[in-house]
């Protein structure tokens, strides 16, 4: 019970691009599909996860004084193993990422997990923490990346959600460098508003 | 390693290849990265300092600084590990280690440095330094480099001008954010959301050099 709640917090009270604003820059950057959002939710997970279990096993080898730079190498590692494994079996995947592949390594996120939890708590719990936080920034890309997607496209997975006629002339903007921050925006807005009723009652 | 492998490597480096560098080249690598792909409003890189950065002018002004410096130096050993180590080494699979170790030890020691040549710069720069080995903008611009299959000199150059274009997009969010201060801002809309909406109309403004690059 007390595991699902490590998982459970990750996904809406402490999600992390929603509520702590971490590893912004991927979540803007890829979510022009739901595909893509798709890739690097899946992507940063496995990192996350991982780098929580490594940090959690070594937690009481690791000097105070040098675990920042070994939990940077520990991420690293992963990140090169996932950017090799995308390389090698979804290329188109990798292409469109770009060098936001290798730059999950400075994904606050991860770093901020393994400084935040890993490093006081137990193996079982750091997974079920790393898997939440994983599962809660997959859902928030792709929840900006159907608005994107939908309004700039037409299109949700790829499949034609609002007919030819809006297919051929999209709203553009919105896959668009500005219009993911200005849909960025009003998603935050929304949310304060659902505070704030959620605090009046 | 020896100096005459080093200039080897830098000669046969492509901008200098010719024999002079490239004016049309080195002008579309600076206008393009202070401009048309402005690392924070295009690229989506450094986005965390720029929403943590820039409350205030003063602020936002030494952290642009403490970005260029960095970014420049970074790149300059990024691209000389990257050509003269890992290339020859046939190790460029580890170029993201790599990339992260070089510039969180190039932090450390630019901190340490300052503190003991520069006390004044350092107070100025000193709270901005760690804030910088997370800073996608510099690990992005390594990447960015060896992908574009830049020179040294067209590496330095780009280093330079999206440091400028990074501190141009943070000290004009700065401004626009004091005066926000006394703004009347709708309550749900207050703090972080108003700030994306900003940077959107931003980022919307900056497309406008699209057409600068030809």
């Amino acid at each position: 019970m007390r595991l699902w709640g490590e998982f459970a917090k990750g996904i809406y009270k402490e999600n992390p691009v929603f509520k702590q604003a971490l590893g912004m820059c991927p979540f803007l950057a890829v979510t022009t599909s739901v595909e893509n959002a798709l890739g690097m939710g899946a992507a940063s997970t496995f990192v996350v996860v991982c780098s929580n279990f490594l940090v959690s096993v070594l937690r009481k080898l690791i000097p105070r004084k040098v675990r920042i730079p070994c939990y940077i190498v520990i991420i690293a590692t992963f990140v090169t193993l996932v950017d090799m494994v995308m390389n090698a079996y979804a290329p188109q995947l990798h292409r469109s990422l770009g060098i936001f592949i290798p730059l999950i390594v400075v994904n606050c996120m991860i770093l901020g997990r393994a400084e935040g939890f890993a490093n006081k708590n137990t193996v079982i719990k750091s997974l079920a923490d790393g898997f939440g936080m994983g599962v809660g920034f997959t859902l928030a890309m792709i929840l900006i990346a159907s608005f994107r997607e939908i309004l700039g496209n037409g299109t949700w997975l790829a499949v034609n959600v609002l007919g030819e006629r809006f297919h051929n002339q999209p709203v553009l903007i919105a896959i668009l460098a500005p219009g993911a921050f200005i849909i960025m925006g009003f998603i935050l807005g929304t949310f304060n508003i659902l505070e704030r009723r959620k605090a009046g009652r | 390693m020896s100096a005459s492998m080093l200039m080897a490597a830098v000669l046969a480096s492509p901008d200098t290849g010719g024999g002079g560098v490239n004016v049309a080249k080195m002008m579309a690598i600076i206008l393009g990265a202070i401009f048309i792909n402005n690392f924070v409003l295009s690229r989506f890189l450094g986005i965390c300092p720029f929403l943590g950065v820039s409350k205030q002018l003063d602020s936002a002004v030494g952290m642009g600084a403490a970005v260029i410096f960095v970014m420049t130096l970074a790149t300059l050993g990024s691209w000389l590990v990257y050509h003269l180590l890992l290339v020859p080494m046939e190790l460029t699979y580890l170029r993201t280690i790599a990339f992260i170790l070089i510039i969180a030890s190039l932090v450390q020691l630019v901190e340490m440095i300052l503190q003991k040549f520069s006390p004044a710069l350092y107070s100025a720069l000193g709270i901005y330094l760690p804030l910088i080995t997370t800073n996608c903008a510099i690990l992005g611009m390594a990447v960015l480099n060896i992908d574009e299959r830049y020179g040294l000199g067209e590496s330095l150059v780009h280093a330079v001008s999206a440091g400028i274009g990074f501190t141009l997009a943070l000290v004009l969010m700065a401004g626009i954010r004091e005066r926000l201060e006394t703004a009347d801002v709708p309550p749900a809309l207050r703090g972080l959301p108003i700030t994306f909406i900003i940077a959107g109309a931003m980022s919307l403004a900056f497309f406008g050099f699209a057409g600068l690059g030809g």
